[in-house]
Parts: C-alpha cells; structure tokens; sequence
C-alpha cells in the first residue's frame, strides 16, 4: 500500500492524538458502507488506508471496528486485505465484535479465488480468541486439502495458530497427524516447511505430557524424514533450507558412511551465495563428525575457503557475522588456520569491531613459522590512527609473547614499543613487560634497562603507571634510582588519584626497603604515615597492616610480602572449556556473535523448540540448576561459579583480572596464598616460633620514625588461630570462591 | 521464527508494527530502541506476506509481487541511496560522477515501453599492502558478477566464463605466489553462487546458466589471492627538513593501459599529530586536483578527478610542527592510503566470454550490457 504523507504518519503514539480523525473516518465510513455508487471502492480504499496508518502508529482505531466490517462486503481484494488486517489487530481486544467477521470470513474461506480463500484463513486463525476455535476446525480441515498451495501453506501455519490457542482442539482434530503426511507428500516444499515447523513446536509442547508426542518428536529426526528432506533440499527456498539443515543437525546417523552420504549431498551448499545456508551446513558437518577426529579436521579444511569468501561479500554486518563464526572456528583449532594468517590482517577501512575480532585471531594463529610475521604486522598497527586498535595490537603482542615461540625478538619489538614515546603505546607496553616478566624472569636484564629509563611522569594510566611501580619494587635491587623514583612517587602521595596505583606503591616500597633498606627507609616512613592517613579504606587497611607487621617482625614481614615466586607458566582463559562448547553447539546463532551461550541472554521459554543443549547444562551446572524455574539471572551466576571449578584450579584465581584488560599484577600462584596465611598464623599465634621480640617492633617504630604514638596492640590472645590448620587445595578452592570479589583481591595484592 | 517485526523512525515511533505470536512483553519496541540509536526511515507498507505467525513464508520479491495489489509509488530514484554493488554505475549519485560506462539503467524507449536489456557487471573490490619498499605484503581481489534484468519472460541465460577458470589452490598456503602459474590462467581461491545459478556444465566449459530473478542480484562471488598486477603504484617520502619543518613527497604511478582512465582518486596520508600547518605544491599545469589538510584528524588529502593509465602524478607538502619530533617521523606518519575506481578494467582477467538468452523468436535481441570495473577497497602502502 501507498506510503502516507508525512502529515499522517506525524503523531506520536506517545501522545495519543487524532481523536477527532478518527471519528471523522466513523462517519465517513458509515457514509460509504451502503453505498453501490462506481467509485465506491476507491473512496474507501482511501479511507482504509488512512485507519490502517493510524493502527500500524499506534494510534487505537478499534472503535471503527463495526464500519470497517460494514464495508467490507465488497469484491475488491485490496479492501478486504486491509479489512483482514484491521480485524486480526483488534479482534483479542474486542471479542464480541470479532464475532461479526467469522460469518464474512469464513465465507470468504470458500471463494473461489484462492488468494482470497489463502487470506481469509489466515485472517480467521489470526482472530487469537479462544472462543472462535470451533469455527476454525472446519475451515482449516478444507485449506489443508485445498488444490491451491497458496491455501494449504496458511492453513499449516493455521494449524499452529490454533494449537497456541487451544491445544486440545487442534490435537482432537487430530491436525497434527494431517500435517505430518503433508510434510511427506507434499509437491509444495513451502507447505512442507511449514509442516515440520509446526510439529516441531506442537510436538516439542506436547512431549511434556504425551509419551506419543515425544516419540512423534523423535520421529522428525529419523532416517526416513531426515533422508526425505535432505533429498528435496534443493527445491527448498532459502529459509527453508536453514530450517531442515538445522534439524539434520540434530540428527545422528547410524554409521560413518551415512555421515559422507550427508555431507556428500550437501557438499554443494557451501558455494551457496547465502551465508546462512553456508553457516548451516557448516553446522551440520560440524556436529556430524564431531566424533571423527580426522574428518573433524577435514571439515575444518573444506569450509575454510567459503567462510573467507563470505567474510569479503556482503555488508560489514553480515561479515561481522560470518566472522565471528570463523573466529570461534579459529579458537578451536588455531593451529588449522596457521597458514591463513595473512586473511585475518587488518585492512585500514574496517569497522573497529571486525578489527578486534581479526586481532584476537591473529594472535590465537601465532606459531613458531608465522609469528615474525604476525608480530611485524601487529607493530604496524600500534602506530594506527586508531588508538584503540593500536593498544590492542600491542596487547595481541604481548600474548603472543606469552603465549609462546620466539620470546627474543618479541622482547625486542616491546621495548622498542617503549622508546615510541606514545603516552599509549608506553602505557601498554609497560603493563605487558610486566605480565612477561611474571612468566620470564629470566628478561629481567634487558627490560629493566629500558624501563629504568621511562620517566614515571610520563606514565599516567593508572594500570601502567601500577605495573611500573610493581618493576619498581620487584627489581629495585637491580635498578639504581628505584628508592628515588618511588620516594618522588610517595611525595606526590595526595595527586596520585588512583587507589590502586597508591596500594602497588606501599607494596613496592616495601619491597624495595627489604632489599635496600638505608634508601628506602624514609620513603617507607613516609608512604605508611601517607597510607594510615589515606582516605581509601583498602590503602588505609593495607598499610596499617603493613605497619604491623614491620612493627612486629621485619623477617616475617619480608616473607609476607615479598616471599619467592614462581614464574607463572599459564595464564588464566577467560572463558571455560564448557561455555566455549556450548557456543560452539549454538553454531549459526547469536551465542557466536555475542560469545556467550544463549541461556546467559534469553528467557528459557524463548528457546525454541529443539532445545536439547539444556539438558546438558544443567548437568554441567550441577544440582542447583535442576530447579526448572531458575531464571537466566541465576544461571549466569552459577555459570560464574563454574568459572572457578574447572579444572584450571591452579589459574583461576586470575579469571576475573586476566581479561583483556590488565590488573595489577598479583603474584599469586596458590602456593603464595598459602604462605600468607600460614607465616600470618604461624607468626601470630606462635610467637616463640619466630625471631620476635619486643625490641624489634620498637626498632620499626624508631626506624619509620613515624609519628604514632603507641601503636594498635598486637591482635589479642583469644584470636589464637590453629597452627596445625591443614587445609586440602580443594577446600580453600571452595572457601576461596566464596568470597566476594574484592576482598579476594585485596588479599592477592599484599604481596 | 520471528514473534515482532517492528521498524522505528528516528524517534523511536513505530513506523511499521507487527505481532506475530504475542508472545513477547509489551513495550519491546522501545527497549530495542532504547538500547540501540537504530533508525530507518521508509515508507509504510503493508507488510507483504512475508512472515506467517512468524515464520519466513517467502522473500522472493517476486512472488511477493503477486500478493501487493495496490499500485507501487515510484520513489525518485535519485533521492535513495543505491544498495547494490552495481550502484557504482547508476547516474545521480556522489559516489561516482560522470563516467564512460555511466548509462542510465532504466532506459525506456520513447513511448513509454521498456526497453528489453540485461546488465552484467563485473565488479572488483581489491586489496593491496605495500611494504615500505613497495613490495607487495597481501592483495586479495573481492569480486561479484552482479546481474541486472530487464529481459520480460525471464528467459534462460548463459554466462560463459574464461575457459581457463580454475577454483581452489590445491594444497598449500593460498598466499604462496610461486605457485601461481603465470601465463593467462585465472585461479579463483573460492566462490559462490546464486540460488538461480545451475552449475551443470560448469565444469566441462565453465558455464553459468541461470533463469534471472527481477532485479539486481549478485550471480557470484569470488575471492582471488593469485598475484595480480597493482593498477597503482605509491611512492612516499618524508623528510624533515629544517627546525619544525618536514616535506612530504607523494607519487601515483598508474600502472595500466594508457586507453584506460580511473576516476575519483583520493589519497591520504595521516600526519604526525604536531603538525600545524601544510602547504601543498601541485605539479605544474595539474587539473582536476584538489589538496586539503584536515585539521581535526591531521590527515593530508590529496583528491584527482582522473588519471591516465601510464601516467604519474606528484605532490610535496611542506609541513609546519608546533614541537620537536623525537622519534623516527617515518613512524608518525603514513600508511598512505588510497581509493578509485576504474572502469571498463579488472585486474583478475575474469571474463564474461559470452551472454547467451534464450531466444523467444529470431527477432528477439534484447540489449546486453557487460561492464567491467575495479575499485579499492583497501590499498595502502607504508611509508
């Protein structure tokens, strides 16, 4: 229909308006309804499309109700499928009105035009009024043995219309059964599609309480319909295709040659020019040799040079799509894709968010024959214009660097990123020489030769700024000027706004007093009296507590914060093992483009009818998913939890700061967490154990010459804490997670 | 399976609004809006019978077409953004002004009947990077044979292609470039194809045959990394000059035949962030050219309306910095990048041998249009 002018289309719904239109067109309507006068139909015409723009807006036009079925005893098509649409809209509201179209509609069931009988049916089961279903039995049993396609394709879709509406009538109509031998004899591949759509949602429904419906359910994935579908493929409209490919997937054959016969006769839809076609055979090659190893493999091989093709066409949205895909495919086998690198390059006129993914893919490809390259062409992009990108290209660097292969060179290609004098490049930089040093000790040497060189008043980010003053500390015995940076740092105590960056500070200096004392020691007396002073409650509590225990014992103290470490040699995944196969069991849906598994962003109810994965989850959950009311909420928070109980134990306690974006480094490996607790205890609840005395606590407070006066009491007796206290890994896992997030980290920063 | 269908205006009001299962809470249209500044203005139509309860019945135009009976009102075309790839030929649009190949694609004969045509446009999206010594990093070809019909019966047609077409680089990287044979063969690394396409003897004689649907439609997609000739070579130099002071050289070398023309060339070049002021020099007796420093982003842009193939064309720029550079001023300028078009040129060597219709009568000899045309998609070259 005609577009509206401007004028009509103008007012808002948000202010509901154009009463007196609306009683205008009444009358005007009432004028024409008896009318046989030539040219009546176009008037009304006219009339019709002026109320339907004011329903499709939003204005309410259901007073008309009685006018509009009054005119539209008429021959004219386009009236009556504007008449068709005003009453589907407004029939649920105004039942008894509704009433007077089922005579009109349901004649209109017997015209002889079939786009006419099509429309009227499809107006009839629209009406959604539970009332009515009685007058739709009949008709829906006449459209599904119609000659015309047309008509039986809207009476399929009838059928499910009415099972939503009332369930028994149409199971007692026995409408299903009518549409399952439809589906297999159909010439009309749209009827059919409609068919299995519409079982697939009345069977998955009825399965709950009927063993036959299930078994009917079932049924949709056996040889012979999946066999019969497969084969008619071709004549499958587009959409249609995607749904029988996303059923095959679900289909499990008996023996491997029935998985080559599959994938043989959909081998020629991958040259499909519809993405979603390709991404659904895809899917199905995927889940089909999921259990052949090779062939897994080779699938991976043969969709390759489609999906690459599809990421060039199209729109920058439908490629993003298409390579998400390929970045999930990419994250599963990286070392499949080694030698495609150069296609996940970065072309200067991207989107950012197809740059990052590209980025991530790169670095996920880097192995030992390609990472030069790779890392040449990532150092290009840290010059980008494009600063977001250019820190994520250092970032990708820095993770190859980790991850593996040619540490050297990358070594060099970081500090040289140093000597850049970008305030962003630096500030990257730094956090990544600090994250490489964590694994590879072994450069401290040659990074901490430039780092020495970085004027901390160049650095302002405040995780930059951290990991410099974390160098700092932690090497201060190989870096001359290290006690004056960080007593420069401590004087400048109250500009430095970043709480974190002030808490690495009191750590770092610290550790820079057990190593050279004479130096350091006032800067420490400073940075505790500035850090008891601090504002900030975890500045303020750390340094009370560093206080303490220098006061205390200064060996303890040493051992509490600056115990050895070990190199870390893995860093935590953000993303477990059982979310990653989730998403990769939604393959061809948004949980791919999101990177989440689809319960983390739906209701349950919104999750189709073939939703088998759920079961699977609740499983991976655990028993307090098996409530089925949990909500998405709860599961999410579950799914946090399961985070932490993977097998990774022994990174986990980085999942939630080894993400892209860097945190202050923690020197935890659980060993560590364990000595903090156990010196804690040992020390304080068996102070004979340890070389304590009264007079070295008085030594600190001399040597800190800190103005306070009587320092807090040492904890009390009666908090005497078990020194036997055995704890197994497995149960401070658990006691661990449960706490909140914040204290944890806390906790790790002490050292 | 869909349950809404809604198109907002810019404000957030429905334009178009359909329920279909009413099964979702009121008010999704405005949190979608709400969550995303996403707007489309169009005008109303009764939403076609698309969608039935929220399942795709058809989005065949076509078929469509035989459910919408009210008279279609023709939008001036000029005013709508073209879609297509093939856009790029269409008149009336700033993409590309005046050019050989522009023909205006609705052509009615006078007397109102329309005109029986087919256009076949080959169309070549390339990418290039080159080194800092001009040599090649990556080029990959991004092409479409898009069709557009105007053929009344949908006829039969049949697209032959280069003989020597071969698909996929058996074994290998597809980025290894000795591979490549030389003489003549083109190899496409993968491609695809419309629902339309039958393939039957594409194999024996690399044809396409097709019953065109109405309208613009791509017939196929293909990728191509085999080595290809650069229609443009970029030389760039900068040098400093004096106290806060650099000069820029920039030089286009169209690496083509000299009875081929690329149009609306523009090069740009970001510039280190301290530069405050550009003064450009043109060769002498340029035309057609156009030279602006953008302030705001300090990017040189350097705009020709044409050039020649075998031709070259040079630009200095003298830059004025407002501080000391202290790194290599090569890292704080570049990549320069560039973007054209050229028609009536392709750098694969794809080839529509020949475009066969099925013949209604002897007299049947609807016009065919087989365009060729090479864009930039992303060509850059580091300095």
């Amino acid at each position: 229909m005609a577009p509206p002018a401007q004028s009509q289309r103008s007012p808002s719904p948000s202010q509901p308006s154009g009463k007196s239109e609306v009683s205008d067109l009444k009358l005007q309507l009432r004028q024409l309804a008896g009318s046989r006068a030539p040219g009546v139909d176009d008037s009304k015409r006219e009339l019709f499309k002026k109320v339907i723009s004011y329903m499709t807006v939003g204005i309410d036009v259901s007073s008309l109700f009685g006018e509009m079925v009054m005119c539209s005893a008429t021959s004219d098509i386009v009236l009556k499928k504007m008449c068709y649409l005003y009453v589907g809209n407004y029939a649920k509201v105004n039942p008894d009105l509704a009433l007077l179209t089922i005579n009109f509609l349901q004649r209109d069931c017997n015209d002889e035009d079939p786009m006419i009988r099509g429309l009227a049916l499809r107006s009839l089961c629209s009406l959604r009024v539970a009332n009515f279903v009685e007058y739709l039995v009949g008709p829906l049993g006449s459209g599904l043995k119609d000659s015309n396609s047309y008509v039986r394709m809207v009476a399929v879709i009838g059928v499910l219309k009415l099972y939503h509406i009332s369930a028994s009538t149409c199971v007692d109509a026995d409408f299903p059964s009518i549409l399952k031998h439809l589906m297999l004899n159909d010439s009309d591949t749209q009827v059919v599609a409609n068919c299995l759509s519409a079982l697939q949602e009345i069977w998955s429904a009825e399965a709950s309480t009927s063993e036959e419906a299930s078994r009917e359910r079932e049924a949709l994935i056996s040889k012979p319909v999946i066999y019969y579908l497969l084969n008619r493929i071709r004549e499958f409209s587009e959409w249609a295709q995607c749904l029988v490919l996303e059923l095959v997937t679900k289909y499990v054959p008996s023996d491997s040659s029935e998985i080559f016969d599959i994938m043989n006769l959909l081998e020629d839809r991958l040259q499909h020019a519809n993405g979603a076609v390709v991404l659904a055979t895809i899917k199905v090659f995927l889940h089909l040799t999921l259990s052949m190893t090779d062939v897994h493999q080779q699938v991976y091989e043969r969709i390759k040079a489609p999906l690459l093709t599809l990421v060039s066409s199209g729109s920058p949205e439908q490629s993003y799509a298409v390579l998400s895909h390929l970045h999930l495919l990419v994250m599963r086998a990286p070392y499949i894709f080694s030698s495609d690198y150069k296609h996940f390059y970065c072309q200067y006129n991207e989107p950012s968010y197809v740059k990052r993914l590209k980025l991530e893919m790169l670095t996920a490809v880097a192995n030992e024959s390609n990472t030069y390259e790779i890392v040449t062409e990532l150092c290009e992009y840290a010059a980008n214009v494009d600063i977001p990108i250019a820190r994520e290209s250092i970032r990708a660097v820095g993770k190859i660097a980790l991850q593996q292969y040619d540490v050297n060179a990358i070594v060099d290609r970081l500090l040289q990123f140093l000597e850049m004098e970008k305030d962003y490049v630096t500030a990257e930089a730094l956090v990544l020489v600090k994250d490489l040093l964590r694994k590879y000790p072994q450069w401290s040497h040659d990074c901490i030769a430039v780092v020495g060189n970085i004027s901390s008043k160049n650095v302002q980010e405040p995780k930059a700024k951290a990991a410099l003053i974390w160098m700092l500390g932690e090497y201060s015995q190989d870096m001359q000027d290290a006690p004056y940076i960080l007593e420069s740092l401590v004087e400048n105590w109250d500009e430095e706004h970043s709480a974190e960056v002030r808490l690495h500070l009191l750590t770092a200096v610290m550790k820079c007093f057990f190593k050279r004392p004479p130096e350091t020691q006032n800067a420490l007396g400073t940075a505790l009296a500035a850090g008891i002073a601090d504002f900030h409650q975890d500045v303020h509590d750390r340094a009370l507590f560093y206080y303490r225990i220098l006061q205390y014992n200064v060996s303890v103290a040493e051992r509490v914060v600056n115990p050895p470490k070990q190199a870390v040699s893995v860093f935590a995944d953000t993303q477990s093992s059982e979310i990653k196969d989730r998403i990769f069991d939604e393959f061809n849906s948004l949980s791919v483009v999101y990177q989440k598994p689809s319960y983390m962003f739906t209701d349950k109810e919104h999750r189709g009818p073939f939703e088998f994965s759920d079961e699977l989850g609740n499983l991976s959950i655990g028993g307090e998913a098996a409530d089925n009311v949990v909500s998405a909420q709860r599961v999410e928070e579950n799914d946090k939890d399961l985070l932490l109980t993977t097998s990774e134990k022994e990174e986990t306690r980085g999942s939630s700061n080894n993400g892209s974006a860097y945190t202050a480094p923690y020197d935890g490996s659980s060993t560590s967490v364990f000595a903090l607790q156990t010196h804690i205890e040992s020390a304080i609840s068996n102070p004979t154990a340890a070389d304590h005395s009264p007079q070295a606590s008085l030594a600190i407070d001399d040597l800190l010459g800190l103005g306070l006066p009587a320092a807090p009491a040492p904890p009390s007796p009666q908090l005497k804490l078990n020194t036997t206290a055995a704890l197994d890994p497995s149960t401070f896992q658990h006691k661990w997670r449960q706490l909140p997030v914040a204290l944890s980290q806390v906790c790790l920063n002490t050292q | 399976m869909i349950s809404q269908f809604f198109v907002l205006s810019q404000r957030g009001d429905n334009i178009v609004f359909r329920d279909y299962r009413g099964d979702v809470a009121k008010g999704t249209a405005e949190i979608f809006f709400r969550k995303v500044k996403f707007w489309k203005e169009d005008g109303q139509e009764e939403a076609p019978p698309v969608f039935d309860f929220g399942y795709v019945q058809t989005t065949s135009t076509e078929v469509l077409k035989s459910y919408i009976f009210n008279e279609p009102i023709v939008v001036d075309a000029a005013r709508l953004q073209p879609l297509g790839p093939a856009a790029i030929f269409m008149q009336g649009t700033k993409r590309m002004p005046g050019t050989a190949v522009t023909k205006s694609v609705l052509a009615n004969e006078p007397g109102g009947r329309k005109r029986e045509e087919i256009f076949v446009d080959i169309i070549e999206k390339i990418s290039v990077t080159f080194s800092s010594s001009g040599y090649i990093l990556t080029s990959e070809i991004d092409g479409t044979i898009q069709m557009k019909s105007y053929l009344t019966g949908n006829p039969e047609i049949r697209l032959a292609l280069n003989e020597d077409l071969s698909i996929g680089r058996g074994g290998g990287s597809v980025y290894d470039y000795r591979s490549s044979s030389g003489a003549g063969a083109v190899i496409l690394d993968d491609c695809n194809f419309h629902e339309s396409v039958r393939l039957d003897s594409f194999d024996m004689d690399r044809t396409l045959a097709l019953i065109p649907p109405d309208g613009e439609f791509p017939v196929m997609n293909y990728r191509m990394t085999q080595e290809f000739k650069p229609p443009f070579r970029i030389n760039c130099l900068i040098e400093e000059a004096g106290h806060l002071k650099a000069e820029v050289s920039l030089k286009v070398r169209a690496e083509f035949p000299s009875d081929i023309v690329a149009n609306t060339i523009v090069v740009q070049m970001p510039l280190p962030n301290y530069t405050t002021r550009v003064s450009f020099e043109l060769e002498p007796g340029a035309v057609g050219q156009r030279t602006d420093f953008k302030e705001a982003n300090k990017k040189l842009e350097w705009g020709l309306k044409k050039i020649v193939g075998g031709s070259e064309h040079t630009l200095r720029a003298k830059l004025t910095f407002s501080q000391e550079s202290h790194a290599n001023i090569t890292k704080e300028a570049g990549p320069v990048s560039m973007t054209f078009t050229i028609p009536m040129y392709n750098v694969s060597r794809l080839q529509v041998k020949y475009l066969q219709i099925a013949k209604k009568s002897s007299s049947y000899n609807p016009f065919r249009w087989v365009r060729y045309v090479t864009q930039a998609n992303s060509y850059v070259a580091r300095i």
